[in-house]
Protein backbone atom coordinates (compact mmCIF):
# COMPACT_ATOMS: atom_id res chain seq x y z
CA UNK A 1 0.00 0.00 0.00
CA UNK A 2 1.35 3.41 -0.95
CA UNK A 3 1.80 4.87 2.52
CA UNK A 4 4.72 7.02 1.43
CA UNK A 5 2.62 9.72 -0.20
CA UNK A 6 -0.51 11.64 0.75
CA UNK A 7 -2.52 10.36 -2.18
CA UNK A 8 -1.22 6.81 -1.55
CA UNK A 9 -2.55 6.93 2.01
CA UNK A 10 -5.93 8.23 0.86
CA UNK A 11 -6.28 5.62 -1.90
CA UNK A 12 -5.24 2.93 0.61
CA UNK A 13 -6.80 -0.46 -0.10
CA UNK A 14 -9.29 1.19 -2.47
CA UNK A 15 -13.04 1.30 -2.18
CA UNK A 16 -14.77 -1.62 -0.44
CA UNK A 17 -17.54 -1.21 -3.07
CA UNK A 18 -20.25 -1.92 -0.54
CA UNK A 19 -22.09 0.02 2.12
CA UNK A 20 -25.14 1.24 0.23
CA UNK A 21 -27.24 -1.83 1.07
CA UNK A 22 -26.14 -1.58 4.69
CA UNK A 23 -27.39 2.03 4.66
CA UNK A 24 -30.60 1.04 2.84
CA UNK A 25 -31.33 -1.82 5.28
CA UNK A 26 -30.97 0.61 8.19
CA UNK A 27 -33.80 2.69 6.69
CA UNK A 28 -35.80 -0.40 5.79
CA UNK A 29 -35.63 -1.87 9.28
CA UNK A 30 -36.30 1.54 10.81
CA UNK A 31 -39.56 1.70 8.86
CA UNK A 32 -40.31 -1.93 9.84
CA UNK A 33 -39.64 -1.14 13.51
CA UNK A 34 -41.93 1.88 13.40
CA UNK A 35 -44.89 -0.05 12.00
CA UNK A 36 -44.40 -3.23 14.06
CA UNK A 37 -43.68 -1.50 17.38
CA UNK A 38 -46.79 0.64 16.90
CA UNK A 39 -48.81 -2.51 16.20
CA UNK A 40 -47.27 -4.21 19.23
CA UNK A 41 -48.00 -1.36 21.66
CA UNK A 42 -51.56 -0.87 20.41
CA UNK A 43 -52.26 -4.62 20.54
CA UNK A 44 -50.94 -4.99 24.08
CA UNK A 45 -53.12 -2.11 25.28
CA UNK A 46 -56.17 -3.62 23.56
CA UNK A 47 -55.90 -6.83 25.58
CA UNK A 48 -58.50 -6.84 28.36
CA UNK A 49 -56.06 -8.11 30.98
CA UNK A 50 -52.38 -8.99 30.88
CA UNK A 51 -52.48 -12.34 32.71
CA UNK A 52 -50.70 -15.47 31.46
CA UNK A 53 -53.67 -17.14 29.77
CA UNK A 54 -54.78 -14.00 27.90
CA UNK A 55 -51.32 -13.24 26.59
CA UNK A 56 -50.47 -16.80 25.57
CA UNK A 57 -53.86 -17.19 23.87
CA UNK A 58 -53.24 -13.94 22.03
CA UNK A 59 -49.76 -15.15 21.06
CA UNK A 60 -51.00 -18.46 19.69
CA UNK A 61 -52.81 -16.69 16.86
CA UNK A 62 -50.76 -17.05 13.64
CA UNK A 63 -51.14 -13.35 12.76
CA UNK A 64 -49.83 -12.27 16.15
CA UNK A 65 -47.00 -14.82 16.27
CA UNK A 66 -45.80 -14.03 12.74
CA UNK A 67 -45.93 -10.27 13.40
CA UNK A 68 -43.95 -10.76 16.62
CA UNK A 69 -41.36 -12.88 14.79
CA UNK A 70 -41.06 -10.16 12.14
CA UNK A 71 -40.74 -7.52 14.87
CA UNK A 72 -37.94 -9.54 16.49
CA UNK A 73 -36.09 -9.90 13.18
CA UNK A 74 -36.48 -6.22 12.32
CA UNK A 75 -35.39 -4.99 15.75
CA UNK A 76 -32.34 -7.24 16.04
CA UNK A 77 -31.29 -6.65 12.44
CA UNK A 78 -31.55 -2.91 13.03
CA UNK A 79 -29.58 -3.25 16.26
CA UNK A 80 -26.88 -5.28 14.55
CA UNK A 81 -26.25 -2.89 11.66
CA UNK A 82 -26.68 0.21 13.82
CA UNK A 83 -24.22 -0.87 16.50
CA UNK A 84 -21.81 -1.99 13.79
CA UNK A 85 -21.67 1.63 12.60
CA UNK A 86 -21.09 2.77 16.18
CA UNK A 87 -18.21 0.31 16.63
CA UNK A 88 -16.64 1.31 13.30
CA UNK A 89 -16.87 4.97 14.32
CA UNK A 90 -15.19 4.73 17.67
CA UNK A 91 -13.20 1.50 18.05
CA UNK A 92 -9.99 2.07 16.09
CA UNK A 93 -7.87 -0.79 17.41
CA UNK A 94 -8.13 -3.60 14.81
CA UNK A 95 -8.20 -6.48 17.30
CA UNK A 96 -10.68 -4.79 19.59
CA UNK A 97 -12.92 -3.89 16.65
CA UNK A 98 -13.05 -7.46 15.35
CA UNK A 99 -13.78 -8.72 18.88
CA UNK A 100 -16.56 -6.15 19.33
CA UNK A 101 -18.09 -7.03 15.95
CA UNK A 102 -17.95 -10.74 16.82
CA UNK A 103 -19.64 -10.14 20.17
CA UNK A 104 -22.28 -7.97 18.53
CA UNK A 105 -23.10 -10.53 15.84
CA UNK A 106 -23.22 -13.43 18.30
CA UNK A 107 -25.47 -11.45 20.63
CA UNK A 108 -27.84 -10.24 17.90
CA UNK A 109 -28.22 -13.64 16.26
CA UNK A 110 -28.36 -15.53 19.56
CA UNK A 111 -30.85 -13.25 21.25
CA UNK A 112 -33.05 -13.08 18.16
CA UNK A 113 -33.01 -16.88 17.80
CA UNK A 114 -33.98 -17.29 21.46
CA UNK A 115 -36.82 -14.79 21.11
CA UNK A 116 -38.15 -16.35 17.92
CA UNK A 117 -37.97 -19.86 19.39
CA UNK A 118 -39.90 -18.69 22.46
CA UNK A 119 -42.61 -17.09 20.35
CA UNK A 120 -42.96 -20.20 18.19
CA UNK A 121 -42.99 -22.47 21.24
CA UNK A 122 -46.02 -20.64 22.59
CA UNK A 123 -47.64 -20.39 19.15
CA UNK A 124 -47.23 -24.09 18.37
CA UNK A 125 -47.58 -25.38 21.90
CA UNK A 126 -51.02 -23.97 22.46
CA UNK A 127 -52.09 -22.65 25.80
CA UNK A 128 -51.05 -24.63 28.85
CA UNK A 129 -51.67 -24.04 32.49
CA UNK B 1 -10.81 3.85 20.83
CA UNK B 2 -11.07 7.16 19.10
CA UNK B 3 -8.91 9.71 20.87
CA UNK B 4 -11.24 12.08 22.69
CA UNK B 5 -8.72 14.01 24.79
CA UNK B 6 -5.86 16.15 23.53
CA UNK B 7 -2.46 14.49 23.22
CA UNK B 8 0.08 15.60 25.83
CA UNK B 9 1.92 18.05 23.60
CA UNK B 10 -1.35 19.71 22.50
CA UNK B 11 -2.67 20.60 25.96
CA UNK B 12 -2.96 24.34 26.42
CA UNK B 13 -0.53 25.71 29.00
CA UNK B 14 -1.06 28.85 31.02
CA UNK B 15 1.17 31.91 30.91
CA UNK B 16 0.23 33.46 27.58
CA UNK B 17 1.23 37.02 26.84
CA UNK B 18 -1.11 39.98 27.16
CA UNK B 19 -0.87 42.75 24.58
CA UNK B 20 -2.51 45.87 25.98
CA UNK B 21 -4.48 48.39 23.96
CA UNK B 22 -3.23 52.00 23.91
CA UNK B 23 -4.17 53.73 27.17
CA UNK B 24 -6.39 56.30 25.42
CA UNK B 25 -8.49 53.61 23.68
CA UNK B 26 -12.16 53.67 24.76
CA UNK B 27 -13.72 50.91 22.67
CA UNK B 28 -11.57 47.89 23.53
CA UNK B 29 -12.28 44.27 22.64
CA UNK B 30 -10.14 41.37 23.82
CA UNK B 31 -9.12 38.54 21.52
CA UNK B 32 -7.77 35.31 22.96
CA UNK B 33 -5.63 33.76 20.24
CA UNK B 34 -4.20 30.24 20.11
CA UNK B 35 -0.43 30.31 19.79
CA UNK B 36 1.79 27.37 18.94
CA UNK B 37 5.37 27.50 17.82
CA UNK B 38 6.77 24.09 16.81
CA UNK B 39 10.36 25.37 17.09
CA UNK B 40 10.01 26.31 20.76
CA UNK B 41 9.17 22.77 21.87
CA UNK B 42 6.58 24.25 24.23
CA UNK B 43 2.89 23.41 24.47
CA UNK B 44 0.37 25.79 22.89
CA UNK B 45 -0.91 28.79 24.84
CA UNK B 46 -3.47 31.57 24.53
CA UNK B 47 -2.23 35.13 24.06
CA UNK B 48 -4.56 38.03 24.76
CA UNK B 49 -4.70 40.96 22.36
CA UNK B 50 -6.62 44.08 23.31
CA UNK B 51 -7.82 45.85 20.18
CA UNK B 52 -9.11 49.41 19.91
CA UNK B 53 -12.18 48.84 17.75
CA UNK B 54 -12.41 52.57 16.89
CA UNK B 55 -9.14 52.13 15.09
CA UNK B 56 -9.76 48.77 13.41
CA UNK B 57 -11.69 47.36 10.43
CA UNK B 58 -14.99 45.57 11.06
CA UNK B 59 -13.98 41.95 10.48
CA UNK B 60 -12.07 39.46 12.63
CA UNK B 61 -9.40 39.33 9.92
CA UNK B 62 -8.91 43.10 10.26
CA UNK B 63 -8.25 42.58 13.97
CA UNK B 64 -5.78 39.75 13.27
CA UNK B 65 -3.88 41.90 10.76
CA UNK B 66 -3.82 44.75 13.27
CA UNK B 67 -2.41 42.40 15.93
CA UNK B 68 0.30 41.22 13.55
CA UNK B 69 1.16 44.74 12.37
CA UNK B 70 1.14 46.50 15.71
CA UNK B 71 1.41 44.03 18.58
CA UNK B 72 3.15 40.77 17.67
CA UNK B 73 4.69 40.26 14.22
CA UNK B 74 5.21 36.54 14.92
CA UNK B 75 1.45 35.85 14.91
CA UNK B 76 0.91 33.43 12.03
CA UNK B 77 -2.27 32.90 9.98
CA UNK B 78 -3.29 32.41 6.36
CA UNK B 79 -5.14 35.14 4.51
CA UNK B 80 -5.36 36.39 0.99
CA UNK B 81 -8.46 37.83 -0.67
CA UNK B 82 -10.17 39.32 2.43
CA UNK B 83 -13.57 38.91 0.73
CA UNK B 84 -14.57 35.27 1.26
CA UNK B 85 -13.53 33.81 -2.07
CA UNK B 86 -10.10 32.28 -1.41
CA UNK B 87 -10.88 30.28 1.72
CA UNK B 88 -7.48 30.91 3.28
CA UNK B 89 -8.51 32.46 6.59
CA UNK B 90 -10.79 29.64 7.78
CA UNK B 91 -10.49 29.25 11.54
CA UNK B 92 -12.56 28.73 14.67
CA UNK B 93 -13.96 31.89 16.25
CA UNK B 94 -15.85 31.65 19.54
CA UNK B 95 -16.37 27.94 18.94
CA UNK B 96 -17.69 28.16 15.38
CA UNK B 97 -15.74 27.60 12.19
CA UNK B 98 -15.82 30.39 9.64
CA UNK B 99 -13.80 32.76 7.52
CA UNK B 100 -12.15 35.52 9.55
CA UNK B 101 -12.66 37.92 6.65
CA UNK B 102 -16.44 37.51 6.51
CA UNK B 103 -17.05 37.22 10.26
CA UNK B 104 -17.88 40.60 11.79
CA UNK B 105 -16.27 41.39 15.13
CA UNK B 106 -19.57 42.78 16.40
CA UNK B 107 -21.20 39.37 15.85
CA UNK B 108 -18.70 37.78 18.27
CA UNK B 109 -20.00 38.05 21.82
CA UNK B 110 -17.63 38.89 24.67
CA UNK B 111 -13.98 37.95 24.54
CA UNK B 112 -13.28 36.48 21.10
CA UNK B 113 -11.46 33.16 21.25
CA UNK B 114 -9.66 32.28 18.03
CA UNK B 115 -8.25 28.81 17.45
CA UNK B 116 -7.17 26.85 14.36
CA UNK B 117 -9.69 24.59 12.61
CA UNK B 118 -10.53 21.76 15.04
CA UNK B 119 -8.85 18.37 14.95
CA UNK B 120 -6.24 19.25 12.34
CA UNK B 121 -2.50 19.04 12.85
CA UNK B 122 -1.25 22.55 13.56
CA UNK B 123 1.78 23.84 11.69
CA UNK B 124 2.00 27.13 13.58
CA UNK B 125 -0.50 29.33 15.46
CA UNK B 126 -3.67 29.42 13.31
CA UNK B 127 -2.22 27.50 10.36
CA UNK B 128 -3.45 23.90 10.06
CA UNK B 129 -1.86 21.22 7.90
CA UNK B 130 -4.05 20.62 4.81
CA UNK B 131 -1.83 17.96 3.20
CA UNK B 132 -4.26 15.10 3.84
CA UNK B 133 -7.31 17.21 3.00
CA UNK B 134 -5.85 18.13 -0.39
CA UNK B 135 -4.82 14.52 -1.05
CA UNK B 136 -8.42 13.49 -0.37
CA UNK B 137 -9.58 16.14 -2.83
CA UNK B 138 -7.18 14.83 -5.48
CA UNK B 139 -8.42 11.29 -4.87
CA UNK B 140 -11.92 12.06 -6.18
CA UNK B 141 -10.43 13.27 -9.49
CA UNK B 142 -12.11 16.66 -9.52
CA UNK B 143 -12.13 17.24 -13.24
CA UNK B 144 -14.42 16.44 -16.16
CA UNK B 145 -13.99 12.82 -17.28
CA UNK B 146 -15.54 11.55 -20.49
CA UNK B 147 -15.33 8.70 -22.98
CA UNK B 148 -16.50 11.02 -25.76
CA UNK B 149 -13.57 12.88 -27.33
CA UNK B 150 -13.64 16.63 -26.88
CA UNK B 151 -15.50 18.38 -29.73
CA UNK B 152 -12.95 20.06 -31.97
CA UNK B 153 -12.74 23.80 -31.75
CA UNK B 154 -15.60 24.33 -29.32
CA UNK B 155 -16.63 23.71 -25.75
CA UNK B 156 -18.81 20.88 -24.45
CA UNK B 157 -22.33 22.22 -24.36
CA UNK B 158 -24.67 22.14 -21.39
CA UNK B 159 -28.26 23.39 -21.17
CA UNK B 160 -29.03 26.19 -18.71
CA UNK B 161 -31.15 23.69 -16.71
CA UNK B 162 -28.24 21.25 -16.41
CA UNK B 163 -25.90 24.08 -15.54
CA UNK B 164 -28.30 25.14 -12.78
CA UNK B 165 -27.80 21.72 -11.14
CA UNK B 166 -24.27 22.80 -10.27
CA UNK B 167 -25.47 25.84 -8.32
CA UNK B 168 -24.81 25.35 -4.62
CA UNK B 169 -21.89 23.08 -5.51
CA UNK B 170 -19.45 25.00 -7.70
CA UNK B 171 -19.22 27.84 -5.15
CA UNK B 172 -17.26 25.69 -2.68
CA UNK B 173 -13.89 27.31 -1.92
CA UNK B 174 -12.40 24.32 -0.06
CA UNK B 175 -11.84 26.27 3.14
CA UNK B 176 -12.48 23.06 5.17
CA UNK B 177 -14.79 24.78 7.68
CA UNK B 178 -17.34 21.99 7.11
CA UNK B 179 -15.01 19.01 7.25
CA UNK B 180 -13.29 20.18 10.41
CA UNK B 181 -16.64 20.80 12.13
CA UNK B 182 -17.76 17.22 11.47
CA UNK B 183 -17.33 14.78 14.39
CA UNK B 184 -17.20 11.86 11.97
CA UNK B 185 -14.29 13.57 10.23
CA UNK B 186 -12.61 14.18 13.59
CA UNK B 187 -12.68 10.47 14.49
CA UNK B 188 -12.14 8.92 11.07
CA UNK B 189 -10.53 11.46 8.75
CA UNK B 190 -7.93 8.88 7.73
CA UNK B 191 -10.60 7.13 5.64
CA UNK B 192 -13.78 9.26 5.69
CA UNK B 193 -13.60 11.85 2.89
CA UNK B 194 -15.55 14.46 4.86
CA UNK B 195 -18.24 16.91 3.75
CA UNK B 196 -16.08 19.26 1.65
CA UNK B 197 -14.62 16.52 -0.50
CA UNK B 198 -17.96 14.70 -0.82
CA UNK B 199 -19.67 17.93 -1.92
CA UNK B 200 -16.95 18.28 -4.55
CA UNK B 201 -17.45 14.64 -5.55
CA UNK B 202 -21.17 15.30 -6.02
CA UNK B 203 -20.35 18.41 -8.09
CA UNK B 204 -18.92 16.00 -10.73
CA UNK B 205 -21.66 13.40 -10.27
CA UNK B 206 -24.23 16.14 -10.96
CA UNK B 207 -22.48 17.46 -14.06
CA UNK B 208 -24.39 16.56 -17.25
CA UNK B 209 -21.12 16.57 -19.25
CA UNK B 210 -19.34 13.99 -17.06
CA UNK B 211 -19.51 10.37 -18.28
CA UNK B 212 -17.74 8.61 -15.39
CA UNK B 213 -20.62 8.65 -12.92
CA UNK B 214 -20.55 4.86 -12.43
CA UNK B 215 -16.82 4.75 -11.75
CA UNK B 216 -17.12 7.73 -9.41
CA UNK B 217 -19.94 5.99 -7.48
CA UNK B 218 -17.83 2.80 -7.33
CA UNK B 219 -14.97 4.70 -5.76
CA UNK B 220 -17.24 6.37 -3.20
CA UNK B 221 -19.22 3.30 -2.18
CA UNK B 222 -17.33 2.41 0.93
CA UNK B 223 -18.35 2.12 4.59
CA UNK B 224 -15.71 4.70 5.50
CA UNK B 225 -15.22 7.00 2.51
CA UNK B 226 -18.92 7.90 2.25
CA UNK B 227 -20.98 6.19 4.93
CA UNK B 228 -19.25 7.67 7.98
CA UNK B 229 -21.62 10.59 7.34
CA UNK B 230 -24.39 10.28 9.93
CA UNK B 231 -26.27 13.44 8.92
CA UNK B 232 -24.99 15.43 11.89
CA UNK B 233 -25.41 18.60 9.74
CA UNK B 234 -22.60 20.66 11.33
CA UNK B 235 -21.24 21.03 7.80
CA UNK B 236 -24.30 22.85 6.47
CA UNK B 237 -24.50 24.86 9.67
CA UNK B 238 -21.02 26.36 9.38
CA UNK B 239 -20.46 26.71 5.61
CA UNK B 240 -19.42 30.37 5.15
CA UNK B 241 -20.69 30.23 1.56
CA UNK B 242 -24.15 29.03 2.65
CA UNK B 243 -23.82 25.69 0.85
CA UNK B 244 -25.17 22.37 2.08
CA UNK B 245 -22.63 19.55 1.97
CA UNK B 246 -25.15 17.42 3.92
CA UNK B 247 -27.62 17.66 1.02
CA UNK B 248 -24.90 16.78 -1.50
CA UNK B 249 -23.95 13.70 0.56
CA UNK B 250 -27.61 12.68 0.81
CA UNK B 251 -27.83 12.91 -3.00
CA UNK B 252 -24.77 10.66 -3.36
CA UNK B 253 -26.31 8.10 -0.98
CA UNK B 254 -29.51 8.21 -3.03
CA UNK B 255 -27.58 7.61 -6.26
CA UNK B 256 -25.74 4.67 -4.68
CA UNK B 257 -29.05 3.03 -3.74
CA UNK B 258 -30.88 3.97 -6.94
CA UNK B 259 -28.50 1.95 -9.07
CA UNK B 260 -29.18 -1.16 -6.98
CA UNK B 261 -32.89 -1.23 -6.31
Amino acid sequence: MGTGTGIGRVRGYGSAKHGSLHWWHQRLTAAGNLILVLWFVVSIFRLPVLDYVTVTTWLSSPFVAVALVLLTISVFWHLRIGLQVFIEDYVHDDGLRVAALLALNFYAVGAAALAIFSILKIAFGGVQG
Amino acid sequence: MAEFSLPKNSKIRSGGKVHKAPSDATNVKTFKVYRYDPDSGENPRYDKFEIDLDNCGPMVLDALIKMKNEQDASLTFRRSCREGICGSCSMNMNGKNGLACTTAIEDCKGEVRITPLPHMDVIKDLVPDFTHFYAQYASIQPWLKTVTPAPSGKERLQSPEDRAKLDGLYECILCACCSTSCPSYWWNSDKFLGPAILLQAYRWLADSRDEFTGERLDELEDPFRLYRCHTIMNCSNVCPKGLSPARAIAEIKKMEVERQI
